[in-house]
This record gives C-alpha cells, sequence and structure tokens, in this order.
C-alpha cells in the first residue's frame, strides 16, 4: 500500500499497482480499503473516491491539524492514521465476502441501431456480426470499478476482451442519458447527456442518477451488473 | 424577500462552499471557484460564512432588490454601481427596497462572488445549494440564471446593519481583490511527475503559459511549450481534484477547477496549492501564468496562517457589531 499527496488537500491510497492482472482482486481490496476508512471516520476526512487501483481520501488539513497536533505534519499524520485503520484482510473477513458476494443488478438494454450509433462500427473493428457483438455483450458479467468523469457514470470492469474497440478519434459533443458504451477494454453507461468518446451500442431506459435520492446512483462500485436485451417497445413502456 | 435578475449577465450562478460526501458517485465539487472569498463576502455581510452567493462570470448582472439588504462582493476587478454609487470589492453596502446592483464587465480577472444578507434560499440538494451546472441540478432549477429570474432570499440574520450607504472600511485588500494578468500560482509535484523529462519541467516551471479560450468552470487550458511525457503507457484512471494541472497527449496542460470530474486518466504533472485556487479562478483567456513549486509543509503552513488572520477578521467584525 503506498499514499501519495494530492495536491495539500488530499490523497491518494494505492492498494496495487497493476489492475489487468488481477482484477476481482484488487477491485475487492479497493472496496475493503474504502469501506475500513469510511468506517474509521478519520476526523478532517471530508469524502472518498474509490477507483480501480486506488481510494482517494479528501481532506480538511487544518481539520487534521486541529484534531492532532499534526507534530509530524499534516499529510504524515493523516497517512499514519489511514495505516492504522486499514487492516490487512482477515479471514472472516474474506469468508464474509465470499458468503454474501456483491448483489447482482440487471440492466435492460435496447440494442436497436437506433440507439446504438456505433454498433457498425464495433462489428468492424472485432470483425464480428451486429447480432454477435449483442449477445456477446450480454453474456458479459459485469462489476462496477467506479463511478465518476460526470455524477453516476459506471466504469465496468469485465468486458469480454474480444469486444474492445477503441474509443472515436473524436469525441461526440452531445451523448443521450442511458448510452451503453465500449470505451477501450470498458463498458459503461452514460447516466446523463453529456460529451464523449466511447461507441455507443445500446441505451437503457433507467435513471441511473438521480440526485433527489440517497444514494444518488443505482449502481454502486463493486455490484455485479448483467445486460438484458429489450425492445423498442419494452424501452418505451419502461421509461 | 426577492431579488429581480434584470439581466442575468454572461454567467451567473448560485453557489455556496461546495458539494462534498458524494464523490464517489461522480459527483464533483461545484461551489464557488474561490470559496474563500465567498467566505469573507459572506461574514462582511452577517452571514454564516457557508451560505450561498451568487458567482458572476465576465459580469453583466443587474440586480433589483425587492427589500433591504446588506451585499458585498470579493473576486477579481469588476465596476460595481449601485445607482450611482461606486461599490468596490470588499466594501459593505445597505441596499433599500428598490435598489439596483450592477456589475459592469471584468477589467481583470473573470469571475466575483456577491454575498447578500441572509443567502440565496435554494433547497439543497445532496447536501448543497451550489448548482452542478455539468449536470444540471442544485441551485436554480440546476443552471445559470436567466434574465426575468426571481432570486429567493432567505431572512436577514438579526444584526443592526453596520453600515448606512457603502461602508468606508474594508476587507483586506488581497481578499478582496485577487485578480492579476500575469499571475503567479504555487504548485506541488504531482503524482506523475517523474513520468516527465527534464526539458519538460523545465518548460513547465520556467516558461509563461497563456490561458485558451476554451476554459470554463471545469478547467483552464494552457497553451505554451509543449509538455510531454517519457513513457506511453496507458495510465489506470484515479481520482483528479481542483487544483491538479493534467497533461492529455496533446502536450497542453489543463488546470482542473471546481466542475472538475472526480476521476481522470490523463497524468499529474503538479497540483496547484488551496490558498492559490483563487488566483487560479481569475484567469481569463489571454493571460500568462508562471508555476513555482512549494513544499507540502509551506502549503499547509499557508493555508493555516490564512485561516487564522480570517478567524481575527471574524473576531473583528463581531467586536464592531457589538
Amino acid at each position: 500500500m503506498e499514499i501519495v499527496p494530492l495536491g495539500d488537500s488530499a490523497l491518494v491510497v494505492r492498494v496495487r499497482e497493476q489492475f489487468e492482472d488481477a482484477p476481482e482482486e484488487t477491485l475487492e481490496e479497493v472496496l475493503r480499503v474504502f469501506q475500513l476508512l469510511q468506517r474509521a471516520a478519520i476526523p478532517g476526512v471530508i469524502e472518498l473516491a474509490p477507483a480501480y487501483m486506488s481510494v482517494a481520501v479528501f481532506f480538511d488539513p487544518i481539520a487534521v491539524f486541529k484534531s492532532n497536533g499534526a507534530a509530524n505534519g499534516v499529510f504524515d499524520e493523516l497517512a499514519k492514521r489511514i495505516r492504522s485503520a486499514v487492516v490487512p484482510a482477515s479471514r472472516r473477513h474474506r469468508r464474509r465476502i465470499a458468503a454474501r458476494g456483491p448483489r447482482l443488478i440487471e440492466i435492460p438494454v435496447c440494442y436497436d441501431p437506433e440507439f446504438g450509433f456505433d454498433l457498425d462500427r464495433v462489428a468492424e473493428y472485432t470483425k464480428l456480426s451486429e447480432r454477435e457483438v449483442i449477445d456477446l455483450h450480454i453474456t458479459g458479467e459485469y462489476r462496477v470499478a467506479c463511478i465518476g468523469f460526470v455524477p453516476g457514470f459506471t466504469f465496468l470492469a469485465g468486458l469480454p476482451k474480444n469486444l474492445a474497440t477503441p474509443r472515436r478519434d473524436v469525441p461526440r459533443k452531445e451523448i443521450p442519458a442511458g448510452s451503453v458504451g465500449i470505451g477501450g477494454a470498458q463498458t459503461g453507461i452514460y447516466p446523463l447527456r453529456s460529451p464523449g468518446g466511447w461507441n455507443l451500442i445500446g441505451r437503457t431506459p433507467l435513471k441511473l442518477f438521480d440526485p433527489t435520492k440517497d444514494p444518488p446512483t443505482l449502481l454502486c462500485p463493486g455490484d455485479r451488473v448483467r445486460f438484458r436485451a429489450i425492445t423498442r417497445e419494452e424501452f418505451e413502456s419502461l421509461k | 424577500m426577492t431579488a429581480i435578475v434584470q439581466r442575468a449577465g454572461f454567467l451567473t450562478s448560485v453557489q455556496d462552499l461546495g458539494r462534498t460526501g458524494f464523490r464517489q458517485f461522480g459527483v464533483s465539487t461545484s461551489g464557488a471557484l474561490d470559496p474563500f472569498a465567498l467566505r469573507v463576502a459572506n461574514l462582511l455581510v452577517g452571514n454564516d460564512e457557508g451560505a450561498a452567493g451568487l458567482e458572476i462570470t465576465l459580469g453583466g448582472l443587474h440586480l433589483r432588490f425587492e427589500d433591504e439588504r446588506i451585499v458585498a462582493w470579493c473576486g477579481g476587478e469588476f465596476d460595481v454601481q449601485i445607482g450611482s454609487r461606486a461599490l468596490p470589492p470588499g466594501h459593505v453596502a445597505h441596499l433599500q427596497r428598490g435598489d439596483e446592483l450592477k456589475f459592469g464587465r471584468a477589467q481583470i480577472g473573470c469571475r466575483c462572488w456577491l454575498a447578500i444578507s441572509g443567502g440565496t434560499d435554494v433547497p439543497l440538494v445532496l447536501g448543497s445549494r451550489s448548482t452542478d451546472l455539468r449536470a444540471n441540478f442544485g441551485g436554480i432549477e440546476g443552471r445559470a440564471l436567466r434574465d426575468g429570474d426571481v432570486v429567493l432570499l432567505a431572512r436577514r440574520p438579526g444584526l443592526s446593519p453596520l453600515v448606512t450607504g457603502i461602508s468606508r472600511w474594508t476587507a483586506p485588500h488581497d481578499w478582496a481583490s485577487r485578480a492579476s494578468r500575469h499571475p503567479n500560482l504555487r504548485f506541488l509535484r504531482g503524482v506523475d511527475w517523474s513520468r516527465f523529462d527534464d526539458v519538460t519541467i523545465q518548460r513547465f516551471t520556467q516558461h509563461e503559459f497563456s490561458v485558451s479560450t476554451d476554459s470554463d468552470r471545469m478547467g483552464v487550458r494552457l497553451d505554451g511549450p509543449e509538455l510531454k511525457r517519457q513513457d506511453e503507457t496507458d495510465l489506470i484512471s484515479e481520482a483528479v481534484a481542483p487544483g491538479t494541472i493534467q497533461v492529455p497527449p496533446s502536450g497542453k496542460p489543463i488546470l482542473l477547477l471546481g466542475d472538475c470530474q472526480t476521476i481522470g486518466g490523463y497524468p499529474k504533472i503538479a497540483h496547484v496549492i488551496t490558498v492559490d485556487l483563487g488566483v487560479a479562478a481569475q484567469l481569463r483567456a489571454g493571460d500568462g501564468v508562471r508555476f513555482f513549486e512549494v513544499s507540502l509543509q509551506d502549503a499547509h503552513r499557508l493555508l493555516m496562517e490564512r485561516e487564522r488572520d480570517l478567524e481575527r477578521f471574524r473576531i473583528g467584525l463581531s467586536l464592531q457589531r457589538g
């Protein structure tokens, strides 16, 4: 575990140096560290932001100083507290994770070409038919690695390798909310109308981000996700 | 209990000190891009320092007040008028019902923060009144102000006004107005500092960068000598923060501000320190900026000194109010 400053009011706890060689394990460890830090409620810590291999800790340096005296400096003091909060994974924890497992959420997606603007592009690049692209995308089992970029944007790990397609050279200025895309080896869902460079293959009628709810997102880091193909009619009725 | 937006200006939005606690869901900080300026303005009018005010970009806002209010603003160099009287930054004005407050065009810098006694009364969304202009929530319907909008104001705090008309006393000058056309920004090394070669580091620390036109509340885009990475490996995305300077493949750095995304994949060469974020928030197209390295200890010391000075100022104000 490495702790590095991210400016003077945040730091990054890196739990692994690589993601691709052991995605599941890395994700579990990120989530475990995230939960431990949440529970530890270290004075001065404002919020946490988990990503693929790291958890960022945003803090108020003055509050950290006031609560600790921080003779060794605010950063070292906070790093010390983080290290003592992040105890090694116990056998009990591993058993619990194995027993309970993360929740599985099914996302209905309409893969109609009217929504999947780039189905043809993905098919061409992957040398598959559009039908095969869709079938493969549905077969995959994914996990929410992290949420970011815009509120509620889910980065999903677990895209079947032969579906990987490079991002578009010129990003689109506007992508409709609910669009499901492939960007390199990742797949994800655009929760809001926003610009973006991923290849769009379909659209979900579900609302992924709702600021009036707590939590404001339908999916949370660690969730298991499966896609289910729906017709245009189902799409309209679920909207 | 309202103010009428006669002209909304270029870009005016409701902002408080920002939205925290939802970064794990991808929700950015938003909030006043210079939170310290808003805190000072709020203290001047007798508000809690975190009350929601208005962030005015490049000027043009005209407001008519429907009841008596105390107002103050801090930020760039703007000509601000109440009728025919000028209201300089950091001064306090006692407005009467019907008074009109007009912000001219920004002379130097591009943003300022207006505090109104009582504060702007919009609903809390995810714990904040700030407008998230990218995701369109918070503030007034998640958008910038428009001509004809009615800004609801909360009940005024029970303070006897310190002034009739416009105060002669003022907040410390470098708090009231921080804009410069050629500012220096102090930075800490970024986590990817060592991915850049010596030539690039020299370019970054010794050249002036000019602010390009496509800058906004997400970030300031900079033009200057190309910054090149030594390696071309794809980085795995991780958190970025307001103040982070990232270098996309174009070699043109982007200094992130309060509306920046929560996670980014570009290498981070440096981070502007918190006490200088208010200066960064004033950068506008054509300005030139230079970067100077400081230590993490110095960044924290500067922040604590400023906080101590603000505490003294707060005590001074409350003694004056009696």
